[in-house]
């Protein structure tokens, strides 16, 4: 915290003593690169990539349901008798 | 800016698929600009907002309908497009069409060259993607602090501060190229 503060300072203390640098780097940022149209628009309608990409999406199984069922699947192997119990519970 | 009726906030958050659409039609030009100021390219900006939409449809449940729909999808798209740009390498993003745009540009402030332009934006690849993100928002498109702040979950001064370390870094990787700005 206190070292954050001491940074703080120190970079407000930089600042001011290189403010006019700073200006001119600002400057020659907004020089290289260029600046974006405030009505910049998609070229195409974005809504069916969407949907595409809903339809494309797996259905994502936690992994507390895959450990669940590989525990019932070797429960079931090592005692084939508590089978029917699950069935019946089912 | 259209401003969402709770009604369709409501059932975006229970997972209505027109709502989501509605809210998709009102936000896309939105979120797509704000891409675009981050990562400076069209083509990527459109992929980029479909991309955010799939993880705003994903994340519906976790909506809270008291915030605002714009700035949450502002916050996703921002990290969407930070999670692009630590995935890039620095040196590809300059293409030439960029480079010939970049000399060849006259409506450029006069008394800065061509070539001091051209080094400049490839510095600017250069910087660490949080410091180039802060640093083009805020210098570039002249975004207000509190909007980046927000989209960034920091604070306004955590702001300044990456604003300010980015122009350190730009000038020092300038002046490590023999050029004193």
């Amino acid at each position: 915290m206190t070292q954050n503060r001491t940074e703080m300072n120190l970079n407000s203390n930089h600042e001011s003593e290189r403010a006019p640098e700073l200006e001119r780097m600002k400057q020659l940022l907004k020089a290289a690169v260029p600046r974006i149209a405030a009505d910049a628009e998609p070229g195409r309608d974005l809504w069916p990539d969407v949907l595409r990409r809903i339809d494309r999406e797996p259905v994502k199984v936690p992994w507390f349901d895959w450990a669940l069922a590989g525990g019932l699947v070797m429960l079931a192997a090592a005692f084939p008798s508590v089978i029917p119990v699950f069935l019946y519970y089912l | 800016m259209p401003e969402s009726s709770k009604n369709v906030l409501d059932r975006f958050r229970q997972g209505d698929a027109d709502a989501f659409e509605t809210l998709f039609r009102e936000q896309q030009a939105t979120v797509f600009r704000w891409i675009l100021r981050i990562v400076r390219n069209a083509a990527t900006a459109e992929d980029l907002t479909v991309e955010t939409f799939m993880r705003i449809f994903r994340a519906h449940a976790r909506f809270d309908t008291a915030r605002g729909f714009e700035p949450w999808a502002r916050r996703i798209a921002t990290h969407v497009a930070l999670d692009w740009l630590r995935a890039r390498k620095p040196e590809s993003e300059i293409t030439p069409e960029m480079e010939s745009l970049l000399t060849a540009d006259t409506t450029c402030d006069p008394g800065i060259q061509a070539e001091i332009r051209l080094k400049t934006a490839q510095a600017f690849t250069r910087l660490p993607p949080r410091l180039r993100m802060a640093a083009v928002l805020a210098v570039v498109d002249e975004q207000p602090h509190k909007v980046i702040a927000e989209s960034l979950g920091i604070t306004v001064t955590a702001v300044k501060l990456r604003v300010f370390r980015a122009l350190r870094l730009l000038r020092k990787d300038l002046e490590q190229q023999g050029i004193r700005p």
